[in-house]
């Protein structure tokens, strides 16, 4: 029995909404309590998708327990990985190189955009407006194509690491990052035209689910829900990280904290990450990039390394395109004790070879000092921030994560609290709840 | 020069209550006594220092030391601009702290899951039960000597 079941009226009526609700976006579950179609109490219960997250990364080493925040918001799995590589860089105090801070910006940024394209269009097609789903897919794709370019997947990416980034740029990124641009300026211009002044979406959104700054701070809501309240909070101007403090952009606001805003503020978002991203775009072009010397096929490389050590690089599979030695000092940091050795050096050298060994080996590779700390990204949702207790050891002793949307679907029962069955889905939309993330 | 008087404040106004104040990687670090938690949540959060958010709570276990459990809490401070950790140690034997659910809202969350994955009994929460377990659940999956494989089906496996 749960709360609500117990203390209902006789006279109502309880409906589950969700688990399995199409417009639940994942696995949630809403037990309403109805007086016709008003929605008098409400319970939220989430958990379905529980892994396990924190437990299973204090088991793995800080190395191999990236791959697991790729799965946390999977909208955007580049911030998760810059949140928890920043958090070890923090503890280990690690220099990370100019022009990797600008690739981890612009990710990042990509990140931020396909992160609210995603919940806009569940938003807008859940009230009705499948065009607009399709378009912000259209423009969610050219976004990935990007991502997919440089981190060689398009959710699971794993790629900025600690210490910097995993590969370089690709030759091509420039072009294909301005078509990128140009398409998702298009495309967010159409939704200006399709939704802003679209009565049925305003009549869905406007003056709904109001949250007051107070009730805000009070929840712990972060990023753009919390921004649409009109209160100014946002991690890169907050706590400037990588480059943000150098990079022009504005912090949009609400004013009403309802539906809209929320949308408006994504939307707003948006703009001013795709400025982000031309400017870092720009300067990155400034930044040295490692250029490849004249590089051996691997059975020649071995073979010519038996008696001496080889000058140039090895060719290595497309997979690790942009990871050759050449490149490192662009894209990560100095300290090699932090960074996996190049893999030119592990194929065709002894030292390259133990190297490699001792960083993956058992009570090896990445050890940060005894302590804990605290750090956060902006994500897609808020603040992502990342506890770790360290005990010395090469396995975090405690991991937590503080995940933005958990805050935030916390307040869906005193939002929806009063409303319309109907309202709850453009409310839950807009909220943006990512199990993943959610759940852990 | 400001966070040094928000950590001087706090020791001169609870000295009783915080154990240890420190700096740690730009952040304020208090290490208080657990009975004092309600009663320095109540200070911070309200004017001049107005830590209005609760960024973050969780616990750790430190399986073998004594006090087992730590409980540590992440405040916010939007004028201040600054962040807070407060942390407070707790006996197995005696697991409680008192609720933060009167001041901030997220906490009721945050503290069934430390309820859930810890076994933490918060004083004055409303509705402490499991957020992410289901309700038939035995043990707390987070404590060290949870292992890590352990399996408990709730609907047993078919044959």
């Amino acid at each position: 029995m749960t709360r609500i079941q117990k203390e209902a009226r006789p006279d109502t009526m309880l409906l589950n909404m969700g688990p399995s609700h199409p417009a639940m976006h994942g696995t949630i579950r809403i037990m309403l309590e109805l007086d016709g179609e008003r929605i008098l109490n409400s319970e939220v219960e989430v958990g379905y998708l529980h892994r396990g997250f924190e437990k299973t990364c204090e088991n793995r080493t800080y190395f191999n327990l990236l791959i697991y925040t790729d799965r946390l918001n999977y909208v955007s799995p580049l911030i998760n990985n810059l949140g928890y590589a920043m958090t070890i860089e923090k503890m280990l105090g690690v220099e990370v190189p100019e022009r990797a801070q600008y690739i981890r910006v612009i990710m990042s940024e990509l990140s931020r955009i396909s992160d609210h394209l995603t919940c806009l269009a569940a938003m807008a097609m859940e009230s009705g407006a499948f065009t607009v789903f399709l378009y912000k897919m259209k423009a969610r794709e050219f976004i990935w194509d990007v991502i997919e370019q440089t981190t060689g997947a398009r959710m699971t990416t794993s790629y900025i690491r600690i210490g910097g980034v995993r590969a370089d740029l690709h030759a091509d990124f420039d072009t294909v990052l301005k078509t990128a641009i140009v398409e998702t300026r298009k495309v967010l211009k159409d939704i200006h035209g399709l939704l802003d002044k679209n009565k049925i979406f305003l009549n869905r959104t406007r003056d709904i689910a109001v949250m007051t700054p107070e009730d805000a701070l009070a929840f712990g809501w972060t990023g753009p829900c919390l921004r649409s309240t009109g209160v100014y909070y946002d991690v890169r101007k907050a706590h400037p990280y990588l480059t943000y403090d150098r990079l022009n952009f504005e912090v949009p606001l609400g004013e009403r904290g309802d539906n809209f805003d929320r949308y408006m503020v994504r939307m707003k978002e948006m703009d001013q990450s795709l400025r982000i991203i031309e400017q870092a775009a720009q300067r990155l072009q400034k930044t040295p990039a490692g250029v490849l010397a004249q590089a051996f096929e691997p059975a020649e490389a071995i073979k010519a390394s038996r008696l001496k050590r080889i000058k140039g690089g090895v060719n290595l599979s497309p997979n690790l395109e942009g990871s050759e030695r050449d490149k490192y000092p662009g894209i990560l940091s100095a300290d090699k004790s932090y960074v996996i050795p190049p893999k030119d050096d592990t194929y065709t050298t002894m030292e390259g070879l133990i190297s490699h060994f001792k960083f993956f080996m058992k009570g090896n590779g990445i050890r940060p000092p005894r302590g804990e700390v605290y750090f956060s990204v902006e994500g897609g949702n808020g603040e992502l921030g990342y506890y770790i207790v360290s005990d010395g050891s090469d396995r975090p002793f405690r991991l937590h994560l503080r995940a933005p949307c958990f805050h935030i679907v916390a307040a869906l029962e005193q939002l929806i609290r009063g409303r319309y069955v109907a309202d709850v889905i453009p409310t839950f939309g807009s909220m943006n709840m990512i199990g993943g993330e959610l759940d852990r | 020069m400001e966070e040094k008087k928000t950590l001087d404040l706090l020791k001169q106004t609870f000295p009783a209550v915080v154990k240890e104040a420190s700096t740690n990687l730009g952040d304020d670090v208090v290490i208080i006594d657990r009975e004092g938690l309600l009663g320095l949540a109540n200070f911070l959060i309200n004017k001049p220092h107005e830590y209005t958010m609760l960024l973050d709570l969780t616990c750790v276990d430190f399986l073998g030391q004594k006090p087992r459990f730590e409980m540590v809490y992440h405040l916010f401070s939007l004028p201040q601009n600054k962040r807070l950790r407060i942390k407070a140690r707790l006996e197995e034997n005696d697991l409680r702290i008192a609720s933060l659910t009167s001041l901030w809202k997220n906490a009721d969350w945050l503290e069934r899951e430390v309820f859930d994955m810890f076994g933490v009994n918060f004083e004055g929460h409303p509705d402490l039960r499991r957020i992410f377990m289901y309700d038939c659940f035995e043990g707390h999956p987070l404590r060290k000597d949870y292992p890590l494989r352990k399996r408990q089906p709730c609907i047993k496996f078919r044959e």
